[in-house]
């Protein structure tokens, strides 16, 4: 089980509160975290990734383990404690204001 | 009793306000989508329960939003605006050539017939249309690949589809405009496109009289009289009998023709209303007053109206999306400012009152007319 920290606008778009707790069918990379965030929350859709680019949008940040992930490639298997539970992957809204 | 809905796209999400005829008294509802910009927010003529609204942020892209229940609830529908093909390159402010990116929907026209058809201008500058009420889209693209597409440029806002018009009496017929590119029309539903910028006059540009690169600010059409346009260009107001064929200036007295609305009366075709803007360097009326000016002749001829406008330390903008007019006997007249006010006048201009005076700025004002 993955949990997902989401900003407070696509909390609001995917109508949770709180953590998102995800399970993976595969390896748990940031992809497959975004695919099932997408699967299951379709209003979600394009929101993290440009769908015509497939890449993290720019003022999008991912942090889990007090670690930037944001530049890592979405293929890499996340941290051991994210795998596990343990840790939130934390999606963020770049601190721009707004 | 008759009953108008205004529907405000602004800078911090959007906003339904709700009169009956008398359109002296508002209720209003929102904020809608707290926190993102929506650019624009219309209901369908032929389900006025049937609204699409256009929601994005620059953290997470765009969304478009349906009602069916007038505004009460809201879902997102689809939001994959994917150019067809390869998209090239425009120029960019500088001249050189940039790769065409989707930034935000711009606007979005019902159907005039079918609530599930939907057209969506969108920057980069291209035209987009839903069938299934939002859920899938699929690009225009005969537009985008007009041969002089590669001579677009964006202006201030962006290289923006901002304005589209569907001719009631030729199904097929579809005008767009864009900034900086102008006018284009299709006569065939949207396959094939011609710019419709002979008249126009623009600096900024290497040939001022060229067939396109023109900065059109916006574009009205009164419905009974398809033919005859009215434009706002960056810089002139002007006017065509000829569905766009041939424009001819009719800024008349006006204090400045700059500014970025315009509209038609609902029941008189050759009543037209402009809001002046002082200047492209200074986007905020002649000497702080805020003054609609209406032309009973088409253009040429201007008034000032300024009751219950203010008039005097008045530095908002009124960006192009923002009139609109009711269809009531006796027509009204909305629009709203990047300060945040709704104006509302229930007799043609005459007089005016904010009916909301603080939400965030406003993109744009549409109304409904209701039975």
């Amino acid at each position: 089980m993955i949990r997902v920290v989401l900003p407070a606008h696509l909390k609001t778009l995917a109508q949770v509160e709180g953590e998102v707790s995800l399970e993976l069918g595969g390896e748990a990379t940031a992809r497959a975290v975004i695919d099932a965030l997408e699967s299951t929350f379709p209003a979600l859709r394009g929101t993290i990734r440009d769908p015509a680019s497939d890449r993290r949008r720019p003022f999008i940040r991912f942090f889990a383990c007090e670690e930037d992930l944001s530049h890592e490639p979405l293929d890499l298997p996340l941290p051991a404690a994210v795998r596990e539970g343990c840790e939130p992957f934390c999606i963020v809204g770049a601190m721009a204001g707004g | 009793m008759s009953k108008v809905r205004v529907l405000v796209g602004t800078r911090k999400g959007a906003f339904i306000l709700a009169s009956d005829g008398a359109r002296q008294d508002f209720e209003v509802s929102g904020p809608f989508f707290g926190g993102w910009e929506v650019y624009h927010l219309k209901g369908s003529p032929a389900d006025p329960d049937r609204l699409y609204a256009s929601q994005s942020s620059g953290w997470f892209g765009q969304l478009i939003q349906r009602s069916d229940d007038g505004g009460a609830s809201w879902s997102p529908v689809g939001n994959d605006f994917a150019y067809d093909g390869v998209p090239g390159t425009h120029q960019w402010y500088d001249g050189t050539p940039h790769p065409w990116e989707f930034a935000r929907v711009w606007h979005l026209e019902p159907s005039l017939e079918d609530p599930d058809t939907v057209y969506a201008g969108v920057e980069d500058a291209a035209l987009f249309s839903s069938s299934d009420g939002g859920q899938s889209w699929h690009e225009l693209s005969g537009l985008r690949q007009h041969d002089t597409g590669h001579l677009w440029q964006p202006g201030g806002g962006g290289m923006c589809l901002h304005t589209v018009i569907l001719d009631p009496s030729r199904p097929e017929r579809i005008y767009v405009a864009i900034s900086a590119a102008g006018v284009f029309r299709s006569d065939d539903g949207g396959k094939s496109w011609s710019p419709i910028n002979r008249g126009l006059v623009s600096g900024g540009i290497p040939d001022p009289d060229a067939t396109v690169g023109h900065c059109v600010h916006h574009v009205a059409m009164h419905p009974s009289a398809p033919d005859v346009l009215f434009m706002q260009k960056h810089w002139d107001v002007m006017r065509s009998d000829d569905g766009g064929d041939n424009w001819t200036e009719v800024s008349g007295d006006l204090p400045t023709d700059f500014g970025f609305v315009i509209d038609v009366h609902a029941h008189e075709p050759e009543t037209v209303y402009v809001v002046p803007i002082t200047s492209d360097s200074e986007h905020f009326p002649p000497n702080g007053a805020l003054r609609v000016y209406r032309s009973r002749t088409g253009g040429g001829e201007w008034e000032p109206l300024t009751k219950g406008l203010p008039q005097e330390n008045c530095y908002v903008n009124v960006l192009r999306d923002a009139m609109a007019v009711d269809s009531l006997d006796d027509c009204g007249l909305y629009f709203g400012t990047t300060g945040g006010q709704v104006y509302a006048s229930a007799d043609g201009g005459d007089s005016w009152q904010a009916i909301v005076r603080d939400l965030p700025a406003v993109c744009s004002v549409e109304v409904q007319t209701l039975p």
